[in-house]
């Protein structure tokens, strides 16, 4: 009798599809992938900070801290994220 | 800040009320620490900062607020480095938001080497700004006509630069300072080119509101003694003016009786 094929676990085949379908935005100018359904929150987790010392502005508009659980990302979106520095 | 019985020689900008009259900048120190001492030592209770990218490979690292905490000091973010209105306004939006508040300081500058501040641009963002719900306090030219244009648009505060950013030259043009404090009905602060204590008393003795000053602090040998000087400094222009200096003379004036001299 032959050993059982190698299966793949549940869900491995949808992987690398999913792996090709994350989307391309640029944050403060540098490329990034994130993947599809990503929110602002999201992407604030990821890139580790702390979401009450920072603003965001997608393609030049405002998004609301209130707003950053409901805001998904979509692809080509340029988004800044800006913080308080010394200044005169 | 709010709540100073009026008797004192406080000040008031857009409703708000504070005793300092120095307003301090917080760049160019050597470390996030001296910030804080120096900014201490100023007696401030306003202090500018920038609004730039975080810096995404280094999430953690320390900022401003963890030093200089908005809870005791009010920021008043600028629009330093921004040449354009539209960048202007987009960076004082994303301010409002990081901050929460609309007490702004708008500047629109012109190229290197000069960053004179440029009028132009200055309006159509100080318009912008205002119909957007901002408080502007404004940093321009030494000019009584525009200073003037920008009263009567709405700006909360009219501050005509002394000499170019970080120059140290002081005022070059006390004249005008001085007109355009006569004119106006808002205060007038002297923004830009402070280079000494003297120069801050100089600018409160021509009767100005507040002084506004970064680099004068941040790049003197020692950072924390310097801003003790321009407390006090910024203190005795104002009691000076407030006192009322006695006329000039060209010609001696004895401060002893000539009676009763010996023989």
């Amino acid at each position: 009798m032959r050993p059982p094929a190698l299966r793949a676990p549940p869900g491995f085949a949808t992987f690398r599809p999913a792996m090709r379908s994350r989307i391309a935005i640029t944050v403060n100018g540098e490329a990034r992938d994130i993947a599809p359904g990503d929110t602002v929150a999201a992407l604030l987790r990821t890139i580790g900070l702390d979401t009450r010392k920072v603003a965001v502005e997608r393609n030049e508009e405002i998004v609301p801290r209130s707003t950053y659980d409901s805001v998904a990302l979509t692809a080509g979106d340029r988004l800044e994220i800006v913080h308080f520095i010394g200044g005169g | 800040m709010d709540g100073v019985p009026a008797a004192d020689d406080s000040w008031e900008v857009a409703g708000r009320r504070f005793r300092s009259r120095l307003i301090v900048g917080t760049g160019r120190y050597k470390s996030l620490e001296e910030t804080a001492a120096a900014i201490e030592a100023s007696g401030a209770e306003i202090v500018t900062v920038a609004v730039r990218r975080v810096n995404l490979s280094d999430p953690s690292a320390p900022m401003l607020q963890d030093f200089v905490p908005p809870t005791r000091y009010t920021y008043l973010p600028n629009t330093a480095g921004c040449h354009t209105a539209n960048d202007a306004v987009r960076t004082l939006r994303l301010a409002r938001e990081a901050g929460g508040w609309n007490l702004v300081k708008l500047e629109v500058l012109g190229p290197p080497p000069f960053l004179y501040p440029d009028m132009e641009g200055t309006l159509e963002a100080a318009r912008a700004l205002i119909a957007d719900g901002f408080e502007v306090m404004v940093y321009c030219a030494d000019d009584p006509v525009a200073a003037r244009k920008l009263e009567d648009m709405g700006c909360v505060a009219i501050m005509p630069l002394g000499a170019p950013i970080g120059s140290g030259l002081g005022l070059t043009n006390p004249f005008m300072i001085r007109s355009i404090k006569q004119q106006a009905k808002v205060p007038v602060l002297v923004d830009a080119g402070i280079g000494t204590a003297s120069d801050a008393a100089k600018a409160m003795e021509l009767g100005c509101d507040a002084v506004l000053l970064n680099s004068a602090i941040a790049h003197a040998r020692d950072p924390v003694r310097m801003a003790v000087a321009m407390k006090a400094a910024v203190e005795a222009g104002r009691n000076a003016f407030l006192a009322g200096r006695m006329p000039v003379n060209y010609q001696a004036d004895a401060s002893s009786p000539m009676s009763g001299l010996i023989r």
